[in-house]
């Protein structure tokens, strides 16, 4: 076979790294390339620097720095058993693409993953090298996310956590039972340990920091990871308790979920349908409702049919409509709490109108300058000037309330 | 009446010692009327600004510096009016700023929002090409050329230098260009595109890292321009592979799940496919052209113009790019278009693939519609026998199908059979006479008539049909020599 060129190989490697649905680039610590000899900078908020017509963001460069593994997971591109064809960076290559990139401003910095080769050990050596070179020979600043192997030494776990910004293993599947099937080489307890350790190394390198500032910093952007949504039978139940359980045991800064799309060569135990975006989509708002409203997994949960999210509204939406007698919320009296449940308020919408209410009788038109759309709204609130009167209690508020277009459930499976 | 005289476009140190002075003077927000630099004064401004008397202070929350640095940047006119009538409400009320539902302050938080974006998008969206210059590291400088919408190059400059610390670069703008040569920021006035490389070595690896890290199995179009609007994509090297990405992205996609299958598709993937078969349809460029056709397909589905809408079981309409150069018009749907919704997916639609292919004529590049968009059947037990569209029906859907050739304005749009010649041209003409020669239609291009392609499966004679099915293939032919010549 002809030796790849780098472009030649970037097809192939970027292709096979697709599937990772993270490119986050927040949350990280505040720094610069100022007085440096390199470049970079992270500044907590991340930045898209261009939008693929998937619609999603591409703010790292990320690729695999081979694509050959000696697994055989039934719903990974990569596998050893698949047909397609393999290519592998040298480390060096990988750190030349990355500033290449970025000092033309392409992207944020480097997600940097790979399919297994020889040994576990092996493979995390080769992606911390990456990381190394990066930072201590060109002093790059950026952002950096590697993805760690489960059965890799716990010392170079630690290497990766203090030149990266993230660090993340993905659990892949929502149940054990699915893991098991798609997923043979693979095991929970070996994945959950890996990350416990992650866990704790960042909380010990936390606690040095607070008695010695010279301590090092060790993974800022904290540990995040991945399931698979639609390869296995799992409902929307399952996966947002086991997202839950994930967030309280590890600290997890985020779970992302990657709708199975069907793959070049799949694996014949799969569905080959179109990849059940919407309910990716719903997945993500629930994960929302958790984190930033105060939601509890069982409240998710219960705004769900039979374990599944309705498609045509969002979780939210869901949760007003059967727990109808939390409402109507009055928009002049009610806690912060009860206002982030009402559907259409967000959680800015609901900062303007606390402050605004210390000033004013709220009437409509002021909650119509303060959110989006007030129809969507109107029927769960009391303003000064309005009342929903029986409006809440109407049994076919759904279709009233819930989005007109129908294109949303095109995307649905 | 005041007029004050601003350095620059986002002076914010010569707004806010005008806006003291006058506001200390207790001037209206009326009677003030504010410049930029050369801008020609105002007729009735010859009033001087009195001096602020010293030690008269004058205080806003700290909250509004950082709303008025920020809406000084917009490029709305009446931002330093805005600004002042804000400044006076302060001083009327200090908590003015939290009352969110307050018009002023809605709308001053809009523009800041607006000057936000725009200041997030330009650290997103510049794209540096290098340039040889003599003493600069690596003998590269990295020059950018980005248009924003707002004044914001001077706030945005710092962003570059923090990052970029180590090379030597500059931003040209229309408006403003900034530059960093490893110790200093300096400006100098606008430059035009031109001024800037219009190429780079690495922006091929680029490209293919764009195209290759894109997932066709989930296209979301509206996603990415929400995010990343067209406006922005001159001056962005990846956007020209986004409409190749969106047109390949199906045909990936199906070659994936049939060469992983090679059998036969289950009811639901079958439904799948036909939604995104529908979902592609809207995917296709076109602009206005596209929410047009995708209104006029909506109202088509709802059409009761004859009665033929009652015993079919959907309305098949016209499908392909609506900027096709070539449009096909058959009779009405059969049996197999009536069940899938499409157009010449039956043995009929075979033949004509089969011709169309041997003409080269590409049919996804081609609009394929009807006469009559509703199968018209006899039922005989089981079967469902094609029945010939009568006047009446084919004149009240002419209707739809002249508003689909005014929507599209297809160069060449050939009729195939009698009942497509006669939708196409408004009157009766037989095939043999009016075949092989241009028609001037009525709303501009050229129509062809040809025989329809199920004729050629009704002809008993073996050697007839492949007579005639050569001759069909020679008509396209013409057409497709008609098209090239026409886009020459």
């Amino acid at each position: 076979m002809a030796r790849l060129d780098t472009r030649q190989k970037l097809a192939i490697l970027a292709d096979a790294a697709k599937y990772d649905a993270s490119c986050a680039s927040s949350g990280t610590q505040k720094r610069d390339s100022s007085g440096g000899k390199g470049i970079g900078s992270t500044e907590g908020m991340g930045i898209c620097h261009a939008y693929a017509p998937d619609g999603r963001c591409i703010s790292l460069l990320k690729i695999l720095l081979t694509n050959s593994c000696i697994f055989d997971c039934h719903y990974c591109i990569n596998r050893k058993s698949s047909n397609v064809r393999r290519a592998r960076f040298t480390p060096e290559e990988v750190v030349q693409l990355t500033l290449n990139f970025y000092r033309r401003n392409y992207i944020e910095g480097l997600f940097l993953s790979s399919g297994i080769i020889r040994s576990s050990n092996y493979t995390m050596e080769q992606l911390v090298e990456v990381a190394r070179t990066l930072r201590e020979v060109h002093d790059f600043r950026g952002y950096i996310h590697l993805k760690t192997i489960p059965d890799a030494d716990e010392e170079l776990v630690r290497q990766a956590g203090l030149y990266a910004d993230r660090v993340s293993i993905n659990v892949e599947l929502p149940t054990e039972r699915g893991l098991k099937e798609l997923a043979p080489e693979k095991d929970e307890k070996r994945i959950e340990g890996a990350m416990t350790d992650m866990k704790s190394a960042i909380d010990d390198l936390k606690d040095a920091r607070r008695k010695f500032k010279s301590a090092p910093k060790f993974a800022p952007a904290g540990q995040s990871t991945q399931m698979i949504v639609g390869a296995d039978g799992a409902d929307d139940g399952a996966i947002i308790m086991r997202a839950s359980g994930l967030y309280d045991r590890f600290k997890l800064r985020r779970v992302y979920y990657s709708a199975f799309s069907p793959i070049p060569d799949a694996s014949a135990v799969l569905p080959l349908s179109r990849p059940p975006l919407m309910r990716e989509h719903r997945l993500y708002q629930s994960d929302w409702l958790m984190r930033f409203y105060g939601y509890t997994p069982s409240e998710v949960v219960a705004a769900s049919d039979d374990g599944m999210l309705p498609l045509d509204i969002d979780p939210k939406l869901a949760w007003a409509l059967k727990f109808r007698d939390r409402f109507p919320v009055d928009v002049n009296r009610a806690p912060r709490e009860m206002l982030l449940r009402v559907p259409g308020l967000g959680t800015k919408a609901v900062k303007s109108i606390l402050g605004a209410r210390r000033f004013r009788q709220l009437r409509l038109d002021d909650i119509r300058r303060l959110t989006v759309s007030l129809k969507k709204l109107q029927p769960f609130i009391v303003a000064a000037d309005w009342r929903p009167v029986a409006l809440t209690d109407r049994a076919d508020l759904r279709t009233l309330v819930k989005p007109r277009r129908e294109q949303l459930e095109l995307f649905a499976a | 009446m005041y007029c004050v005289t601003l350095a620059h476009h986002e002076d914010f140190a010569g707004w806010r010692e005008a806006a003291r002075a006058l506001a200390l003077a207790g001037v209206r927000a009326e009677g003030i009327s504010w410049q930029v630099g050369d801008a020609p004064q105002d007729l009735f401004g010859d009033e001087a600004i009195p001096d602020a008397q010293p030690g008269a202070a004058l205080t806003v929350p700290k909250p509004f510096i950082g709303l008025a640095q920020s809406v000084i940047c917009h490029s709305d006119t009446e931002r330093f009016a805005r600004l002042y009538s804000m400044l006076l409400k302060l001083q009327q009320n200090r908590r003015a700023l939290e009352d969110k539902a307050d018009p002023l302050l809605r709308r001053l938080e809009e523009l800041r929002k607006a000057v936000g974006r725009d200041l997030h998008k330009m650290r997103a969206f510049v794209r540096f090409r290098e340039m040889p210059e003599e003493g600069v590291p690596d003998g590269k400088r990295y020059v950018a050329w980005f248009e924003p919408d707002h004044h914001i190059v001077r706030t945005n400059a710092p962003f570059f230098q923090r990052r970029f610390a180590a090379m030597h670069w500059s931003i040209l703008t229309p408006e403003l260009c900034a530059h960093w040569d490893g110790r200093a920021l300096s400006f100098t006035p606008g430059a035009t595109r031109a001024d800037a490389p219009d190429g780079d070595p690495v922006e091929e690896t680029w490209k293919t890292y764009f195209a290759s890290i894109f997932n066709p199995a989930r296209v979301k179009v509206k996603a990415m321009t929400a995010e990343m609007p067209k406006k922005y994509w001159k001056n962005m090297p990846e956007t020209a592979l986004v409409p190749g990405l969106i047109a390949g992205a199906r045909a990936r996609e199906l070659e994936m799940v049939e060469k992983s299958k090679g059998k036969s598709l289950k009811p639901v993937e079958v439904r799948g496919l036909k939604r995104a078969e529908e979902e592609e349809r809207r995917l296709s460029p076109g602009g206005n052209r596209l929410a047009a056709w995708e209104a006029l397909l909506e109202e088509a589905k709802r059409c009761t113009r004859c009665p033929l809408y009652k015993p079919a079981t959907q309305m098949v309409f016209g499908e392909g790019p609506v900027d096709a150069p070539l449009m096909l018009i058959g009779e009405q749907p059969g049996d197999q278009e009536d069940q899938a919704g499409r157009p010449f997916v039956g043995p009929a639609g075979q033949v004509l693939d089969d011709a169309l292919d041997k003409a080269g004529i590409d049919r996804s590049q081609t609009y394929v519609t009807n006469a009559v968009k509703h199968f018209k059947f006899e039922q005989r037990g089981k079967r469902r026998i094609h029945s010939k569209p009568g006047a009446q029906e084919i004149e009240a859907c002419r209707w739809w199908a002249d508003q689909e050739r005014d929507l599209i304005a297809p160069k060449v749009t050939v009729a195939l059979g009698a009942t497509a010649a006669r939708s196409m041209i408004g009157k009766v003409v037989t095939i043999s006479k009016t075949r092989g020669a241009a028609i001037e239609l009525p709303g501009g291009g050229e129509g062809w008539v040809t025989v329809h392609p199920s004729y050629l499966l009704r002809i008993p004679d073996k050697g007839k049909a492949d007579e005639e099915l050569a001759r069909f293939i020679e008509d396209l032919r013409t057409v497709q020599n008609r098209l090239t010549a026409l886009a020459a």
